[in-house]
């Protein structure tokens, strides 16, 4: 099965190793076709209906504001209902560095949204720590607190940059499964992986 | 004009020849409750849309686009988004008023727009207080707000709880004085009699100066007991981040913002029965050919597009307009709308008395 | 210079006065230091107190305090230092210039030098738990590892008081009272512009006081610019405060070519100048659209981006990048501009300024507007000049501030332009301070295009002769410019190597944050977000 996305061709977006490989892992089973059809809805209700926390630390979020503004207009996406308070977030949009002070704020802004929740770490600070790695309080890559679904360099990142990575969570969002749907054979692997990653870690 | 009342009549009668009276009357029930919540959920989220797309227009941007064609169905997605959202409970909360603070506030709007009539004959009970039905269970709203802010055991739903039950008990005063006003003017409380009495003209248009002033006061008012801007000060997102629903989440939170959309179309449909006729059509004095065609257009449109355009200025005014501050708003009704309001109310009694309106 | 010097020697014959420098320097020990601090404000006008900084000589702890003339402009830098590393203490100057309460905190959290007699001894950028002092330079950074637990409320302040015999003695106090209701604003709040965070005690609505807690953005620039080459430094001054990311550029820039003795272009100054005008046009745009937006007028705000992406989009053909722009380098700008520059800058003004009469018409006639700026957060002139409180909000109070006008750099020599000052204070003076400069950034701009349409359409843009290994000379260097926001100082002082022993920014938000208190107080919550957003600091450029 193919990820959509309304106006965007299949070969336009870049990673879609990734995103094919993944949609083979989870339809490796077979999916029953009321639970796939439900699926289906729920994730097009999910992927077409983010709603973006407010967080922004520097100059990505500025960027962010030109994407809700005239030119770029988030809206056309349903995009634009730019929450405050975490418990009506969908996505949380890293923009801008985390240091250690805010490194324990932020961990808690993203406990408290309620699920599904997403995250996209915006600009090179949130992705590895940027230009700011060297420093005595700054934390390198905002997935050593939270897991990151989207990863979008840029030193602020224009804004079709932004909409490239919220479309890729789109496509991302397409494929999950929410009623389950999996078989025996799957859940196995599943299991499997599981063990492999914690003796990995080990 | 079609009257809607044909239909239901003929409705009844069929059923009642074919079965027991109780059986009919539950029957009946179950369907005007089922029309009631698709007419609310539908009303709700083509208000939802229409506020993106008019903010839109107003910002120089386009609104939602993208999900089917024009954006049509974002709302959809945005509801089947927010059904499938976790609840989040917290600790250290009053778990049951919690939960059934936004049902209150849900319950007041559908029990207000239970009372609206949509055309001629189209209308679940005319009461002949139906003006004081909908003007007491309108207020049931606040208690549901005030319950969100306590029962969320933090400090900014607090404070907007606390904002909100001064903003939106001291408006009801210059709001009901308001409607008292056109009330005085139709002679009667009940919503059908106000609406056929703007038959030969609309209430704005006949009551002189003190119908005209009546208006705006029930548009500032109305404006502020729906907590909308520039009287937005219970949720003021950059003051207190969301107000008194900061702390809920999915469908619970869905309800409040549901809510909202459905009680800008009670004031904006509350308006249009008071000073725009209702589901009377347009007539121009004189003008017979006009008229004619007028009322071929079908009354429930008639409603709607009245309604939809009170909305369109509210939708205006809330996109361009400041906050105000908690102080000013409070001074605003209580040293100007309200002293105001109450001479007016004056004024209409003595013309109305003396006959002085036009069409007496 | 002899004057002073002479002046200075007489007041204190104990200092030593070089005056061989830009500005002349006042080397003083610690036990004379607040006698002259009070001889240098009261009888020799030194009544700004412009940066602290903290430095680590290795061998000695101590500060350099650079103190500005009101009525003359003129700089002067007085060093102060102390030997004891174990317990390095320093005489406060709070009493004297208010100022000094952030700026000597600051200086405690880098280096651990305790200021006798300040009010609030606490940590202001980095954790409550934090372990050592990070710009001295025997820092180890593995002492500190990232910790996710919450950190602790710091709700007690320290002070350290000399009596008498001149025994140190530490009193403890109290932020909050025990029955008072604070309220926790940020770090993530939607209206404090970034990750500021306020504790805010209230009554009912009203603010009774504000302990900020800053620090949620530090990231320790300073201390990062110690390990880099000058031209690599550049990198990090666009990214403090982003909305005059040029404008901090061209400062460094400026010291550095001051330090070397590079001469710059007329033509390239001229396009850095030009810049530095368009980054203001569009930071003052983007303050009029938070502004607005704070109090809740939405349109607005679309109304101040649809404008700032006519400059971006100069910026963007300029040099490829809308916002960090990395134009300027040492000599120079790093390529000549595109042969449509002006004729894009002259649309620009022409639509700006048509567009300006519909802001005013659609937010400062507003009733709503008037009611909720007019009287509020009211800072008097002798409170901005006490707090050094530059830029557009020291100039809604009366003060003449502008250091283009008061201490010309680049070229502004050359064009016509008029300082914009109001009287009152308030929000809605700060707030047309803003609106009238942006009417003056395009009378610059249009005469600079003229200038730069006579010169041609190609020219000479970067200096001839830069050198490739940069070591600036033994000493150090000051250097300041009117960024969007105020007087953006930055301090270099070299050992004469490839590298700076120490940098500093004199960063004009941070002052910003002195009198959120003071003006807050005694308003309401909402308020609060009003005086907050005129003020209009950029959080980055407070943390670094």
């Amino acid at each position: 099965m193919e990820v959509k996305i309304k106006s965007m061709k299949h070969e336009d977006f870049k990673d879609n190793e990734y995103i094919d490989n993944l949609v083979e892992q989870l339809r490796a089973g077979g999916t029953n076709i009321i639970v796939g059809k439900l699926d289906q809805l729920m994730n097009w209700g999910v992927s077409n209906s983010l709603w973006p926390l407010c967080f922004g630390t520097s100059c990505c979020a500025i960027e962010f504001m030109c994407l809700g503004a005239a030119r770029y207009d988030m809206a056309r996406y349903g995009f634009e209902v730019a929450r405050n308070s975490p418990r009506q977030a969908d996505y949380i949009m890293c923009q801008g560095t985390i240091n250690y002070r805010m490194a324990p704020a932020l961990k808690r802004l993203y406990e408290q949204m309620a699920e599904p929740k997403y995250v996209i770490a915006c600009g090179s600070c949130t992705v590895s720590g940027g230009p700011f790695k060297n420093s005595y309080c700054v934390v390198k890559g905002v997935d050593e607190i939270i897991p990151v679904d989207v990863y979008l360099p840029g030193c602020p990142p224009r804004p079709e940059a932004f909409f490239y990575a919220l479309m890729q969570l789109q496509r991302k969002i397409k494929v999950q499964k929410y009623f389950g749907g999996v078989n025996r054979k799957e859940k196995l692997e599943l299991k499997y992986d599981g063990q492999a990653l914690q003796e990995e870690t080990k | 004009m079609f009257d809607f009342g044909i239909v239901t009549k003929w409705l009844d009668d069929l059923l009642n020849s074919v079965m027991p009276g109780w059986l009919t009357t539950t029957i009946e029930c179950v369907l005007v409750a089922v029309g009631l919540l698709v007419a609310y959920s539908l009303i709700a989220m083509f208000y939802i849309f229409y506020e993106r797309k008019v903010c839109g227009w107003i910002q120089c941007r386009l609104g939602p686009m993208r999900v089917g064609k024009w954006g049509l169905l974002q709302v959809f997605a945005d509801v089947i988004k927010i059904l499938q959202k976790e609840l989040i409970t917290l600790w250290n909360t009053d778990k049951f008023l919690f939960k059934l603070a936004p049902y209150l506030v849900l319950i007041a709007s559908m029990l207000t727009f239970a009372c609206l009539p949509w055309g001629k004959g189209l209308q679940i009970v005319d009461m002949n207080i139906g003006v004081f039905f909908i003007v007491a269970v309108s207020s049931i709203g606040v208690l549901g707000i005030l319950l969100a802010g306590w029962a969320s055991n933090s400090k900014y739903t607090l404070i907007g709880a606390m904002r909100s039950g001064a903003q939106m008990i001291s408006y009801e005063l210059s709001c009901g004085i308001s409607i008292l006003t056109i009330v005085c003017l139709a002679g009667t409380m009940s919503i059908t009699g106000i609406v056929e009495a703007q038959a030969d003209g609309w209430f704005l248009f006949k009551g002189h100066l003190p119908a005209i002033l009546a208006f705006i006061i029930y548009m500032i008012a109305a404006n502020a007991e729906n907590n909308r801007g520039p009287f937005d000060l219970p949720e003021a997102e950059h003051e207190l981040t969301a107000g008194y629903h900061t702390e809920y989440s999915g469908i619970h939170f869905g309800f409040f913002y549901l809510a909202e959309y459905l009680n800008l179309f009670i004031v904006s449909g509350i308006a249009t029965l008071l000073f725009l006729g209702g589901w009377m059509p347009l007539h121009i004095p004189g003008w017979e050919g006009f008229n004619n065609v007028m009322d071929y257009i079908p009354s429930v449109v008639w409603f709607l597009g009245k309604a939809f355009f009170i909305t369109f200025i509210f939708f205006w005014i809330r996109w361009s307009f400041p906050r105000v501050r908690i102080d000013q708003m409070l001074a605003l009704e209580w040293r100007y709308l309200m002293p105001i309001g109450l001479v007016n109310l004056v004024v209409m009694a003595i013309i109305v008395t003396q006959g002085w309106y036009f069409g007496a | 210079m002899a004057e002073i010097e002479n002046k200075i020697t007489q007041l204190c014959p104990q200092a030593q006065v070089d005056t061989t420098g830009e500005f002349p320097l006042v080397t003083v020990d610690d036990a004379q230091w607040h006698d002259l601090a009070r001889a240098l404000k009261t009888q020799m006008h030194y009544d700004v107190l412009s940066a602290v900084v903290g430095m680590d000589w290795t061998e000695a702890l101590g500060c350099v305090y650079y103190l500005t003339n009101t009525s003359t402009h003129e700089l002067l830098h007085v060093k102060v230092a102390t030997t004891d590393r174990q317990n390095p203490r320093l005489h406060s100057v709070v009493d004297l210039w208010p100022v000094a309460n952030f700026q000597e905190r600051e200086v405690y959290d880098f280096f651990g030098i305790v200021f006798i007699g300040h009010p609030d001894m606490r940590r202001m950028f980095l954790r409550t738990d934090w372990v050592g002092y990070p710009l001295r330079k025997d820092y180890d950074p593995a002492s500190n590892p990232l910790r996710l637990e919450d950190e602790t409320n710091e709700d007690y302040t320290c002070r350290w008081v000399e009596d008498e015999n001149g025994k140190v003695k530490k009193i403890d106090g109290k932020v909050f009272e025990d029955d008072e209701y604070v309220i926790n604003v940020g770090p993530q709040h939607p209206s404090t512009h970034g990750v500021m965070r306020y504790r805010a005690s209230l009554d009912g609505e009203i603010v009774k006081k504000i302990d900020v807690v800053s620090g949620y953005i530090h990231r320790g620039i300073e201390k990062i610019c110690e390990d880099l080459t000058y031209p690599q430094m550049l990198l990090y001054t666009e990214r403090m405060d982003y909305m005059a990311a040029h404008i901090n550029r061209h400062c460094m820039c400026m010291c550095v070519e001051k330090a070397l003795g590079i001469e710059v272009p007329h033509r390239a100054e001229l396009i850095r100048l030009m810049m530095d005008e368009l980054m203001r046009l569009s930071s003052h745009l983007l303050s009029y659209g938070c502004l607005t937006m704070d109090q809740g007028a939405t349109t607005a705000f679309f109304y101040g981006f649809r404008e700032r992406e006519l400059i971006y989009d100069i910026f963007d053909r300029t040099c490829g990048a809308r916002m960090s722009m990395s134009y300027s380098c040492i000599g120079g700008v790093v390529a000549d501009v595109h042969e449509d520059f002006i004729k894009d800058v002259r649309h620009a003004c022409d639509v700006i300024e048509k567009n300006l009469a519909e802001y005013h018409k659609l937010f400062t006639g507003n009733v709503i507007a008037v009611n909720r700026m007019t009287g509020v957060g009211l800072l008097s002139k002798q409170d901005a000049i006490d707090y050094d409180i530059t830029g557009p909000s020291g100039r809604a109070s009366g003060w003449h501030c502008d250091v283009r006008k008061t201490n010309p750099y680049s070229l502004y020599n050359e064009f016509d332009f008029d300082e914009v000052v109001y009287e009152n204070g308030d929000s809605m003076d700060r707030y047309m301070v803003r609106m009238k400069e942006m009417e003056q950034c395009i009378k610059i701009l249009r005469q600079a295009c003229d200038k730069l349409e006579a010169e041609g359409v190609q020219g000479e843009y970067c200096a001839p002769k830069v050198p490739k290994v940069m070591k600036l000379p033994v000493g150090h260097w000051y250097q300041q410019v009117e960024a969007s926001r105020g007087a953006f100082g930055v301090y270099i002082e070299s050992d004469g190597g490839t590298k700076p022993v120490r940098v500093h920014f004199q960063s004009p938000c941070f002052n910003l944050i002195g009198v959120v208190d003071l003006t807050c107080r005694d308003n309401m919550i909402a308020d609060l977000i009003t005086i907050t957003a005129s003020l209009d600091f950029v959080i980055p450029d407070i943390d670094r």
